[in-house]
């Protein structure tokens, strides 16, 4: 099985897309995420930052969320730039 | 009250649940109609709209709309009670017979999640596909057929604002509430669950099997749920004689899962989301979208680097000039209004206490409340409309860094803006802020933004004190000390908002993350109903306060009354009507008036406390004439201004008070020293203490209700009060320090 190449959510750019992997740090910050539909196998696309860099909107299960940097920083994502 | 009533003649009841922005309400409106009233859960700031419908059959039932909600795993004060509410925990709502799950047919996948957990609690229910045009605008097919057959439940598609789809909704409540279906729903979970895990669980359920005896189907899925409750959330941990025996319990299942190495930590989120991609698959076609839809192309613009903070600063000088200048006709139109009642009643009434009760007491308290009604009701309209569209959560977007940097989220945003207008409103809005801290640190702050009852205050002392003069050519001073006051308000705000994020507010914070909807054209009906709603809250509310304190105001400075001076006064009136007439009786009777009004107002219970309060007041600059003002400003701040017109024998009322009162005020020199009283300098303290002094028994209440606590009001009055004694203490004294006068 050839290795993911795994990257963190907010390090992705507008435009791209990425699976979810995993999560890090504490667990029951990311429980609602994970309600939200944020589980593993789930693809996101990231669609835009706000003006002032931070937060951004991001698209999952036919859906747009907003989410700070700091918190898309926990969730990892496989890396569409392989 | 009238509800319990009818509950004993068995009216059915059904309730509304789904997630935010699924058009829930105007479900709810469709279903209902005008027949609606909103109140409060008892005991938590959470709305309940209740209405009647009635049923094709001719029957009544009762339509409970509950708050918008992502997951039966609560983590708000919204969540908690349609958790309650559904599992039938909560004593002042009955469980409902039926529930509509509302969802948005766009985007099912999402609005599954809690349609599975209501619907494997075992309440008959019926699922609503809500916003089905926009669906089928966006390429998505959903096999309503099919998913009846796989949930078990009735589906209807809907679309709410048009009424599209709500006779058929009528027909299937009728039917389900005559044969309901309970008992034979499908638990989806239930068949991807490990086995290990369920034994495991049912250590878990047999606990919780009293508490939910009307809906034992319920248990399993509230076992699941307390097994990830990590920090303990759930209403059955705070249960006296379960919630010890039920942590114990579950920590030992957690242990027990992590040694068989079953990961529990997220096992609801991702075996139900496999459950529902299962469904989804069988059920929903989407269709690829080519052409960008309108809603992309708005935020295109509205969420555009340059474009996104322009429109955001054009949209909100829109709703300031429409607050602070729009607004201006129609309250002069009450103002002139109030006082002509005012005339009128002085004619019709005789002269004495109960003439001065109705005319300085009740009509003079009405027209403290309504006065600010169009300000009220501009403020709701506007909120009630981004909300409406979609343009709230941009805003939120556009502005969660900036809010961010204090510690506050973006959701802040909206509670202190409208407290500019008036801090109750503002208060309420917070409702929004699902974190507890991050509400609780707006509401504190909330109260330092400049409120438009401080701006008659402002207006005075600047037209009096501050020179007309321009600054670099093109700046007029007096406004730059407007733009000032203003900036000093923000800047406070922010600050201490900053200071108690990063103190005792400081939590581990729950991830910032909101929905961002498609934008939709706003129905007009709904915006009114939501203003309207809003507007008679304001008004039930802060409007009974206001209106009790003006009343005891009108008692404290028209009591005790002396018997000596009136008859003093009438004697002197007597002696001038016989030793003089026309023009000059006319201004001798003005003068004697005055006087009387002056030394009333210096011998009643408030002269009293503005004398006793002086020694405090004093290191401000400020005298016992301002000391009552300060005192009679918690009715209403503007009687600051008709207070030292009545010390300084102004003509009260009318236009004519304000020019009149500027002269006295620059006039005015001390009995002492022969020095001018107010002074520049004098003023500027003035200012700044009305700028972050909080004297407003409107605002205490509101916030003793939304905090639930006497302590956060009393913190956040001695807060305020320390910061606007300090500031001022600097301004005055630093000022004299420096040579200023």
């Amino acid at each position: 099985m050839p290795e993911i190449r795994s990257t963190r959510l907010d390090q992705l750019t507008a435009g791209e897309h990425g699976v979810v992997l995993g999560y890090e740090g504490d667990e029951d910050l990311h429980f609602r995420l994970k309600e939200l539909g944020l589980v593993r196998g789930t693809e996101v696309f990231v669609k835009r930052f706000a003006p002032l860099g931070d937060p951004m909107e991001i698209v999952l299960r036919g859906y747009s969320l907003s989410i700070r940097k700091q918190d898309a920083a926990k969730i990892l994502v496989s890396s569409p730039r392989g | 009250m009238v509800i319990k009533e009818d509950q004993t003649e068995k009216i059915k009841e059904i309730a509304l649940v789904g997630n935010p922005n699924t058009g829930k309400t105007t479900i709810f409106n469709a279903l209902t109609g005008l027949r609606h009233n909103t109140a409060n859960y008892p005991g938590v700031t959470v709305e309940k709209r209740t209405g009647r419908m009635q049923l094709p059959g001719g029957e009544d039932v009762w339509v409970l709309d509950l708050p918008g909600a992502y997951s039966l795993l609560p983590r708000s004060l919204d969540e908690e009670v349609v958790h309650d509410v559904l599992l039938g925990i909560r004593g002042d709502t009955p469980p409902p017979d039926l529930v509509l799950v509302i969802l948005d047919a766009s985007n099912l996948e999402r609005n599954l999640y809690l349609a599975t957990q209501v619907l494997e609690t075992g309440i008959p229910a019926i699922l609503v596909l809500n916003m089905w045009d926009m669906a089928r605008q966006n390429g998505v097919e959903v096999d309503l057929e099919k998913l009846t057959w796989l949930t078990g439940a009735s589906c209807v598609a809907t679309v709410g604002m048009e009424h599209e789809g709500i006779e058929k909704l009528r027909q299937v409540i009728a039917l389900t509430l005559m044969a309901p279906v309970a008992g034979e729903t499908k638990s989806l979970l239930g068949t991807c669950l490990p086995g290990a895990l369920k034994t495991e669980l049912d250590k878990i359920a047999v606990l919780i099997e009293d508490r939910l005896k009307d809906r034992s189907q319920a248990v399993f899925g509230e076992a699941l749920r307390l097994l990830s409750d990590r920090l303990f959330r759930s209403p059955f941990f705070k249960e006296i004689n379960l919630g010890d025996f039920l942590r114990v319990e579950v920590l030992s299942v957690r242990s027990s899962l992590k040694q068989s190495g079953i990961d529990w930590t997220s096992i609801e989120p991702e075996c139900r989301y496999a459950a529902i991609d299962r469904l989804c698959a069988e059920t929903v076609r989407r269709a690829p979208q080519k052409v960008l839809t309108i809603s992309e192309r708005l935020d295109r613009v509205l969420t555009h680097r340059v474009w996104g903070l322009g429109a955001f600063i054009v949209i909100m000088g829109i709703i300031f000039q429409s607050i602070f200048s729009w607004a201006q006709v129609p309250m002069d139109l009450i103002s002139r209004l109030i006082e002509k009642l005012g005339g009128l009643a002085q004619t019709w009434l005789p002269a004495g206490p109960l003439q001065s009760l109705v005319v300085d007491g009740i009509i003079a308290g009405v027209g403290n409340v309504i006065v600010f009604l169009p300000q009220i009701f501009l403020l709701f309209f506007f909120i009630a409309l981004f909300e409406d569209t979609g343009y709230m959560a941009r805003a939120v977007f556009v502005l969660d860094k900036l809010m961010k940097k204090v510690g506050l989220n973006g959701k802040a945003f909206l509670p202190l803006l409208s407290s500019f207008a008036c801090t109750v409103p503002g208060v309420l809005a917070t409702r929004t802020i699902e974190d507890r801290n991050d509400r609780l640190a707006t509401i504190l702050v909330a109260p330092l933004m400049s409120c438009s009852a401080r701006l008659p205050i402002y207006t005075l002392l600047i037209a009096a004190f501050i020179p007309k003069v321009h600054v670099f050519h093109i700046l007029h001073l007096q406004g730059l000390t407007l733009l000032g006051l203003y900036l000093l308000s923000i800047g406070a705000g922010l600050g201490v908002a900053a200071l108690f994020c990063k103190t005792f507010l400081k939590g581990n914070r729950m991830p910032f993350v909101f929905e961002l909807p498609p934008y939709r054209i706003p129905h007009l009906k709904t915006v009114l109903g939501t203003m309207w709603d809003r507007a008679k809250e304001f008004i039930t509310r802060a409007g009974s306060i206001i209106f009790l304190l003006s009343i005891v105001l009108w008692f404290l400075v028209s009591y005790p009354k002396d018997p000596g001076a009136t008859a003093k006064f009438s004697a002197e009136r007597q002696i001038a009507t016989k030793t003089s007439s026309g023009e000059v009786l006319r201004e001798r009777l003005g003068a004697i008036e005055h006087e009387q009004k002056d030394l009333q107002l210096r011998s009643s219970f408030a002269g009293s406390l503005g004398k006793a309060i002086e020694p405090a007041i004093r290191p401000l600059g400020f005298n016992w004439e301002i000391g009552i003002g300060i005192v009679a400003s918690f009715a209403a701040r503007e009687l600051l201004i008709s207070t030292l017109a009545i010390v300084h024998h102004v003509e009260t009322g009318g236009k004519g008070m304000t020019v009149g009162l500027i002269e006295a005020l620059q006039k005015q020199r001390s009995a002492e020293t022969g020095r001018p009283v107010y002074t520049l300098l004098v003023a500027l303290s003035l200012m700044v203490f009305y700028v972050l002094a909080c004297q407003c028994f409107s605002t205490f209440a509101i916030v003793k209700r939304e905090t639930g606590s006497w302590g956060w009001m009393f913190f956040m009055i001695f807060y305020m009060t320390a910061l606007a004694w300090g500031s001022s203490f600097i301004v005055y004294q630093g000022g004299r320090f420096f040579g200023f006068e």
